[in-house]
């Protein structure tokens, strides 16, 4: 059993959770990534390792079907069945020159992590980070703190410039030398913003979210297509060239359960309008 | 001995073959002729005193073959069960000269289980060394090197990956031929004798590299879980699958009982499965219980399968339909997948195993209309740990290179079952783990 530290909702849907997870604690690194199953008969789902302190990990979610509201409803002093990790291969940290580090409303999770080590590693970082509006908006101070530069982007213009982060890394490139791109968010997103680098040439890796099972290299669930090759995102990632992914299968193979993951929310959301179960016991 | 009938077994997953009664092992323990020079022992891998424990089913005394049993294999109710006695024990046993062999099989597996419901009585363990082993994997390797160490007296630490111990037993094996009840409690024995599991821990990663070698020894069994994929065009539309995720949704996560168990799996109308190994077998006979229509396709003749005969029998007997001497050469589809593309093949010559080589018919090529593919065309070692071992020898295959005591290209360091191998059996995963562990305890002891 894995007991949940802390709990706190970040912005509507989005929660930020601290599990006490020891053997995932002490070997984490940037880019990497964990999977839960809630009880025995929860499924595995991957989350990304957002922070560390001590023996515990930080997890940032967004309530999105059956599992991420089912964890949801959990709170501090309630635990979790099973916690593996990390998982995943590191983010490649080295001392670039500059850097640009790129969250999209809750990929922004990935972003403190990988800022922090890319700093440490002697790199110039900047962070640019975006919402669909401000209230969507986290971890801005964090982000603030680490990096060199932060530039906030939302997509109503209720905060900081009004566009997506790809407008910001576009005007960035023109003015000046950027040596290496991460870019962490919704599949669309991330295929867009890459495409901005293509034109410089600028090594730009993306982290990618395929539906995974056991994320040990077993099943093949998390198989992508990148530079034609089918590659593992569990263990061959998830961080990849964003030039040479197949982002349509990728958004494709994310559909393949659509039905069944209506169903099993539905069904949830009765469940618990039956047993009256309010829900948050958030700060 | 019987299995349930063919249209009450396809709409569940409780096992097919019901086992024997107490009075029809004892009449087919009789049947033994306790050979003095006993065959059937020679073919099984692990060597277990077989004539011994039949004789005690045919005096009755079910609690002595239980015993004597589990001193020599201590996953018994699980070999009975998946064991391919048909080219071992069973094979070489002389009555099957004129009548049938003595169902060895059958008797483990009732004794097996008369053992568990009756007496759960422990094989002794020898003092603590004050040793530390660790095993990496839970399969029938990892499981059998543990209690092999945990009876000499080492402090014997488990790590599993997964959420729970057994390795293909677990994920791999559905339950209609070895219920979980029956894994889990055969995991609980070892666990009983004294070695630790430590669930949810990926060695490589959970636990450094560094901190493993820390071990007085080590026994590494990770099995052979990288799944092949057959590089045909198509491969990776919604709806195709490797036999290992399919298998592991439905086997380990339950998802035939979705959504009271919170993952999915499709369930195909038309399922196409390629294939001809036990793997292709379950995954055949698990799409059948989803409810599907299911054809198994497979490039050489069935006189080649490399699945058990019994399993093939059963597959037939649940109506899977059969398109042998036949390869797939795409999967069709926008984006899920509508149909599969086949090609007839010829059979001539022998290739390197000795198997007749499969050439494709020219102008052969036809269409099957399904919804869903299976690719159970094997698996291979699982890379991931071994390769961040500095200085690990390793085949061409991927697998771990051991001699014969499972003795790896690092003093301590020892391997055996499916990743020193390659994809091979339950009971060969087990002798090699049998071998390692004695080697192992007499180097620890300095012998
Ligand atoms: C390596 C990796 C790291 C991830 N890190 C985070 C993270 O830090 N925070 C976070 O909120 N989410 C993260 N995800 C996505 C997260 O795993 C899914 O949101 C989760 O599995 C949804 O489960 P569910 O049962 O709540 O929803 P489901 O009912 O399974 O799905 C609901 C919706 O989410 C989409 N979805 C389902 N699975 C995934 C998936 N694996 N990736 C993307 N979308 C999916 C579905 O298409 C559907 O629209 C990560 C995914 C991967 C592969
Ligand atoms: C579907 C199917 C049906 C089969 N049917 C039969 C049959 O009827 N009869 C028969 O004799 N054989 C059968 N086999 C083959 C048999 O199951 C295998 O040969 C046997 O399980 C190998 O045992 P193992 O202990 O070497 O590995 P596995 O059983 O593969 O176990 C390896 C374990 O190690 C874990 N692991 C891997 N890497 C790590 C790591 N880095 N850290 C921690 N844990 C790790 C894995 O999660 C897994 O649990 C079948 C195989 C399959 C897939
Ligand atoms: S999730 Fe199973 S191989 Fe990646």
């Amino acid at each position: 059993m894995y007991t949940i530290e802390l709990a706190t909702r970040l912005a509507d849907r989005v929660y930020e959770y601290w599990i006490r997870a020891p053997q995932v604690a002490q070997h984490a690194r940037a880019g990497q990534f964990l999977i839960v199953r809630l009880h025995k008969k929860g499924e595995r789902i991957p989350l990304t390792i957002s922070a560390v302190r001590g023996d515990a990990v930080r997890v940032i979610f967004m309530a999105v079907g059956k599992t991420t509201e089912e964890l949801a409803t959990l709170g501090a002093g309630d635990s979790i069945s099973d916690v593996v990790g990390p998982l995943g291969k590191p983010s490649e940290i080295e001392n670039y020159g500059t850097c640009c580090v790129i969250g999209g409303g809750v990929g922004i999770a990935s972003t403190p992590l990988i800022a922090k080590e890319l700093k440490e590693a002697g790199n110039h970082v900047i962070g640019i980070i975006g919402a669909r509006s401000a209230d969507l908006l986290i971890l801005e101070d964090e982000m603030r703190e680490i990096c060199d530069e932060l530039y906030i982007t939302t997509d109503d213009g209720s905060k900081g410039v009004h566009g997506f982060a790809a407008d910001v890394l576009k005007k960035l490139l023109e003015e000046r030398k950027i040596d290496r791109v991460w870019i962490i968010g919704p599949a669309i997103m991330m295929k867009v913003t890459s495409g901005a680098t293509v034109p410089y040439g600028v090594k730009t890796y993306v982290s990618l979210n395929p539906i995974m099972v056991d994320g040990t290299g077993m099943c093949g669930s998390c198989r992508v297509t990148v530079g034609g090759e089918t590659k593992f995102a569990c263990v061959d990632g998830p961080e990849f060239d964003a030039h040479q992914v197949d982002f349509n299968e990728l958004m494709q193979r994310q559909r393949i359960y659509t039905t069944q993951e209506k169903e099993s929310l539905e069904r949830f959301a009765e469940h618990r309008c039956r047993c009256g179960e309010g829900g948050h016991h958030h700060e | 001995m019987s299995d349930r009938p063919v249209d009450v077994r396809i709409k569940d997953f409780r096992e097919v073959d019901c086992g024997l009664s107490s009075a029809e092992a004892v009449a087919e323990a009789e049947r033994c002729l306790q050979c003095k020079k006993p065959l059937c022992v020679t073919g099984c891998p692990v060597c277990i005193d077989i004539p011994a424990f039949i004789r005690e089913i045919a005096e009755s005394n079910f609690s002595a073959a239980a015993r004597a049993l589990k001193e020599q294999n201590m996953l018994p109710a699980i070999c009975g069960r998946v064991c391919p006695q048909e080219t071992q024990c069973e094979g070489v046993c002389i009555l099957g000269n004129k009548e049938t062999p003595i169902r060895i099989g059958a008797l483990e597996r009732f004794v097996a289980d008369w053992g568990r419901e009756n007496d759960p009585s422990l094989p002794e363990t020898a003092k603590p060394t004050g040793k530390r082993v660790a095993v990496v994997g839970s399969g029938p390797a990892g499981l059998t090197a543990a209690a092999e160490l945990a009876r000499a007296g080492h402090a014997v630490t488990i790590f599993e990956s997964l959420h729970e111990a057994g390795g293909v037993l677990t994920y791999g094996i559905p339950a209609f031929r070895l219920p979980k009840d029956v894994v889990k409690a055969e995991v609980e024995q070892v666990l009983a004798l004294g070695a630790r599991l430590k669930k949810n821990h990926l060695v490589g990663r959970s636990v450094g590299v560094d901190e493993l070698l820390g071990y007085d020894a080590v026994f590494l069994a990770t099995g052979a879980g990288l799944p092949a994929f057959m590089g045909i065009p198509g491969e990776n539309k919604n709806g195709v699958y490797s036999a290992n995720e399919f298998l592991t949704r439905v086997n380990l996560m339950h998802a035939e009982a979705f959504p009271e168990f919170d993952t999915p799996v499709l369930h195909g109308a038309r399922v196409a499965v390629i294939g001809g190994g036990n793997v292709a077998m379950d995954s055949a006979r698990v799409a059948r219980r989803l409810g599907a229509k299911v054809s198994l396709i497979y490039r050489r003749g069935e006189e080649e399968m490399p699945a058990r005969k019994a399993e093939v029998l059963h597959a037939k007997e649940e109506g899977i339909e059969f398109f042998t001497c036949t390869n797939p050469t795409q999967i069709l589809g926008e984006q899920c997948v509508t149909g599969i593309e086949c090609v007839k093949m010829s059979l001539c010559g022998l290739d390197a195993s000795g198997r007749p080589s499969p050439e494709p018919i020219e102008g052969s090529e036809f269409t099957l209309d399904v919804d869903m593919a299976i690719q159970a065309i094997g698996t291979s070692p699982n890379p991931l740990l071994v390769s961040l071992i500095p200085g690990l020898e390793r085949g061409w295959k991927g697998n771990v290179v051991v001699d014969e005591n499972g003795r790896t290209s690092i003093p301590h360091v020892y391997a055996g079952g499916d990743i020193a191998t390659g994809a091979a059996t339950v009971i060969e995963a087990m002798g090699s783990a049998k071998r390692a562990a004695a080697a192992i305890d007499a180097m620890l002891k300095g012998e």
